[in-house]
């Protein structure tokens, strides 16, 4: 293992009038080639990274560069949010391809700039599975230039240099040159035509695949120099808070800060302006404190004595939803997908199981609470911000503020955890319009993390109920599941009360199950907040109810959990769902014939899973095991969750085992820290996550009253799976789907262990 | 007027002393290892030593510091090279890394009284350090392995 001292997220330190390359890879530098059309090599697999804003950019000048010394600048164009893909598992499959000592590669951040670097949005579990061909092919097309370089130096054949490890050789005479000497002459050489280009081999990878990296910035992180978009500090900063409406969509009616001005530091007051819905992410409004420090905006903002008009979400009260979502399951919703006489099947069934399932809006309480900061000088916009989405965020803040794009530079800085939250950049915004009020000082605003729980975009509240039918035989043969859940294009779409089809697609009209008549349905659910998605979205709720309904169904039939979750799976099939499907089908935005819903994956990953973990192993009085198994961002996941239940009720892990089938994957070290940290998150929701309003009013404010888990109540051991892969089975997620199958396989975990079933969620004290 | 050494430098200040030791350090000396993540000592990213004990930053005032040691993620080891800050990288802890300083110098704390913890120790020494990705096995396990007889 190796670890770098990372150079510091350049942008920060730069001045923004440079050009675009030179502010991202620093001066000197010899950049490797002019133009570099994208490309597939051969053996390349279909992903929907095409569809995606901007797409892909392969240019590897955007990309790599090398210095005299051979020094190799990778840019990072992603957010980098604590999955590694970004600032390292990237970067790596380019120094892998370019045959690069990985000692001598540095990372820089490129600000937001979807034109130049192609979709910059990281949302999705997408980052490797869209860009491990791209990467690997600016990798190989320097790798090409630095050999063919080399050549001429030398007057010889092409066929006779190689590169490797940081250096050209001349194989029949063992001549070498560094790739710091061959970067100039590189630099001239044609871009390789794309049929030339030769792929590296799997056996000859370095990196790929080998878990022997560390993450670039962990030198940085562990002596404190990383810097997060809360870490941003200008000369002059001005820092800013904001009161916002308590009750979304409401408004300031009348605010006096007479109080506010008299705190020592406190410069200026300004009201920021809401939106009417749909506001996408748009600032709440509310009134901004702007002090000479954090301490006296917060203290100024406490003084203020605003008057708030609530306005349309004035009474929501979530027991009452609640009561409303459920009655909109119990009867019929919008088909979303049908397959033979479902009603028929359920009235004409020996046996009818029915169960609901509940879980409530959770918060993503990212370590890091939002902020940013921005400062407008000369009619052009700097923006320092953590946001997942910094291509999309700099357009945005550019049009609200009437300026071209061209005039506003975002800075990324580290992401302090994402989780969806920063995918939605209200704070950048909120900065930016505070911008044009601090006579060209920069100003950061700075959530708190009352702000943070109580103005989030909530992972939604969801009712499932289901229904199974089953024949004299025992066989499931009808299968009805109605889902309501607010959804989150109500951010986008006026009045939106039903699910859009990215909702509909995660976990619910794919559902992998044999089963001959099957009917899925949505309920109505208006949204009284914002929603958001939050680390894999309506999947968790899905596989949540549906994979604790199959225990559910076992137990009642007297079965074994895994073979009645292996028996509903059925054999190995592509399932057949977009042609099942009555509304647009969504399969992660990728083509299904590359990632089909492939039943034969979904039973080994269970197979798999349950003999890593020892299924059916003899345990200790009051503990229990749990199975769950789920396919979501184009991954297999299946969980085995050991769980502890005292005779009080309290609730304990003392092992997880999680195999993941994630197609070919790059890092395999990130890939454990991702499933681990899934646990994790799991048993934090499934524990404690529930946001409740009251009065259009979240109840909950910080960790005292919104929890989640701790040191002591951690899983003690997760143990991660990876399946191995060809390099011919296209990449897929990592950083979500490891959540959906935590929460059932513990539910069912606590049933094995209690007899108690878990059908609202938090847990709480439901067992004590 | 309050005179308060961090990280061995004398400094002086004549601010609002009900300022949190946090704010100070962060907005004042730009000493921004040390993070802020609830302001109500709730969650440990702000931890820092005062005379060597683990202490949440965000909770306590300047007026409070007067001819106190307050030490930092920054002040902890001239070169990064703490053996936890080593363990911290041998284990390959981090995700995003925000809580990361707050964790380390809870641990280091802990371990400079007790340098041969036992599980529970650990646990209760890092209970009230909030980790959101979910990194407290390796925390663990890195803990362990910086301590005496690991």
């Amino acid at each position: 293992m190796t670890y770098q001292r990372n150079q510091q997220n350049v942008a920060i330190a730069n001045v923004s009038r440079r050009g675009m390359l030179k502010s991202v890879a620093g001066a000197g530098v010899f950049v490797l080639a002019a133009q570099f059309p994208a490309v597939r090599a051969a053996k390349a697999y279909a992903t929907g990274a095409d569809k995606m804003p901007h797409g892909v950019v392969t240019n590897p000048h955007i990309f790599v560069s090398i210095d005299k010394d051979g020094i190799v600048t990778i840019v990072a164009s992603r957010a980098e949010m604590g999955n590694g893909a970004a600032r390292t598992s990237l970067p790596m499959i380019v120094a892998d391809e370019l045959d690069a000592d990985w000692s001598r590669v540095r990372v820089v951040q490129s600000p937001g700039d979807e034109e130049t670097y192609g979709n910059q949005d990281t949302d999705g579990s997408r980052s490797v599975r869209h860009f491990i061909q791209p990467m690997r092919q600016v990798g190989a097309g320097a790798r090409k230039m630095l050999e063919n370089a080399a050549a001429k130096r030398w007057g010889v054949n092409a066929n006779e240099v190689v590169a490797k490890f940081h250096e050209v050789v001349h194989t029949p005479t063992g001549k070498k040159l560094g790739y710091g000497e061959l970067a100039a002459d590189a630099a001239a050489e044609p871009v390789p035509a794309p049929e030339t280009l030769h792929l590296k081999d799997p056996s000859a990878f370095r990196y790929i695949g080998k878990g022997n990296i560390t993450i670039v910035d962990l030198f940085d992180i562990t002596t404190g120099r990383a810097a997060y978009g809360q870490d941003v500090r200008l000369p002059g900063t001005l820092y800013a808070v904001v009161a916002r409406p308590p009750v979304f969509l409401g408004k300031v009616a009348s605010y006096d800060a007479t109080a506010t001005m008299k705190v020592p530091g406190v410069v200026k007051v300004v009201a920021i302006d809401g939106s009417p819905p749909p506001a996408a992410f748009a600032p709440l409004g509310g009134i901004a404190v702007i002090a000479k420090n954090t301490w006296a905006a917060m203290k100024g903002r406490e003084a203020l004595k605003i008057v708030w008009d609530d306005g349309p979400n004035a009474s929501f009260d979530s027991v009452a939803y609640k009561a409303s979502l459920e009655e909109n399951v119990r009867k019929p919703g919008r088909m979303e997908r049908n397959e033979g006489d479902t009603d028929a099947a359920l009235k004409s069934a020996a046996k009818v199981i029915t169960a609901e399932y509940y879980s409530p809006h959770i918060a993503h309480a990212t370590m890091e609470p939002p902020a940013a900061t921005a400062r407008m000088a000369d009619g052009k916009l700097e923006v320092w911000t953590s946001t997942q989405s910094p291509g999309g965020a700099r357009d945005d803040i550019a049009k609200r503020l009437g300026l071209d794009p061209k005039n506003v530079v975002l800075h990324e800085m580290l992401l302090g955890g994402g989780f969806g939250r920063k995918s939605k950049w209200d704070f950048a915004l909120e900065a930016a319009v505070l911008s044009k009020a601090t006579d060209g000082a920069p100003v950061k605003v700075v959530w708190t993390r009352e702000d943070d729980i109580q103005h989030g975009f909530y992972h939604t509240v969801t009712a499932e109920r289901l229904e199974a039918g089953l024949d004299k035989d025992n066989k499931v043969v009808a299968w009805r599941h109605r889902s309501a859940a607010p959804s989150l294009f109500a951010n986008f779409v006026p009045d939106n009360k039903l699910p859009g089809f990215i909702e509909l697609g995660m976990g619910f009209v794919d559902t992998p199950f044999n089963v001959p008549n099957i009917r899925l349905e949505s309920g109505e659910a208006q949204s009284h907040v914002r929603v958001g998605w939050f680390r894999s979205v309506n999947n968790v709720a899905h596989a949540w109810a549906i994979q604790s309904f199959v225990a559910e169904i076992a137990h009642q039939l007297g079965r074994d959990p895994k073979d009645m979750l292996l028996e509903l799976i059925g054999p190995a099939r592509i399932v057949d769902a977009p042609k099942k499907a009555t509304t647009e089908w969504w399969d992660y935005g990728e083509p299904y014939d590359t990632y089909p819903v492939d039943t034969g994956r979904l039973r080994r990953i269970t197979e798999l899973v349950a003999e890593k973990a020892g299924w059916g192993r003899k345990l200790p009085a009051g503990h229990g095991l749990g199975i769950a198994a789920h396919r979501s961002f184009v991954s297999y996941i299946a969980t085995v969750v050991e769980v502890a239940v005292d005779n009080k009720g309290n609730l304990s892990v003392p092992r997880v085992d999680t195999a993941i089938d994630c197609g070919f994957y790059v890092n395999p070290e990130r890939i454990r820290s991702q499933i681990e940290g899934a646990a994790v998150m799991g048993l934090s929701l499934a524990k404690y996550g529930e946001i409740t309003l009251k009065n259009g009013r979240v109840e909950q404010s910080n960790f005292n009253d919104y929890q989640v888990v701790r040191h002591d109540e951690s899983p003690a051991v997760t143990n991660t799976h990876i399946v191995e892969n060809g390099i011919d089975v296209p990449a897929s997620g990592v950083g979500e789907p490891g959540v959906p199958p935590f929460t059932p396989a513990l539910c069912n975990a606590i049933f094995a262990a209690t007899g108690k079933r878990i059908r609202r969620l938090p847990i709480g004290n439901q067992l004590a | 007027m309050v005179n308060v050494r961090v990280n061995g430098q004398e400094h002086t200040f004549d601010g609002d002393p009900s300022m949190p030791l946090l704010w100070y350090l962060r907005d004042e000396l730009g000493l921004t290892g040390t993070k802020f993540g609830c302001g109500v000592a709730l969650c440990g990213a702000c931890t820092v030593h005062l005379d060597g004990d683990a202490i949440r930053s965000c909770g306590i005032a300047m007026s409070d510091l007067a001819g106190k040691s307050v030490v930092t993620i920054e002040g902890l080891d001239p070169k990064g090279e703490h053996p936890v800050q080593v363990a911290w990288r041998n284990v390959s802890v981090p995700q995003c890394g925000y809580c990361q300083a707050g964790q380390i110098m809870q641990a280091a704390a802990l371990l400079a009284k007790t340098p041969a913890p036992t599980d529970k120790q650990i646990d209760d020494a890092m209970y009230g350090n909030i980790c959101r990705c979910g990194c407290y096995q390796r925390i663990h396990t890195a803990v362990r392995a910086a301590s005496k007889g690991a």
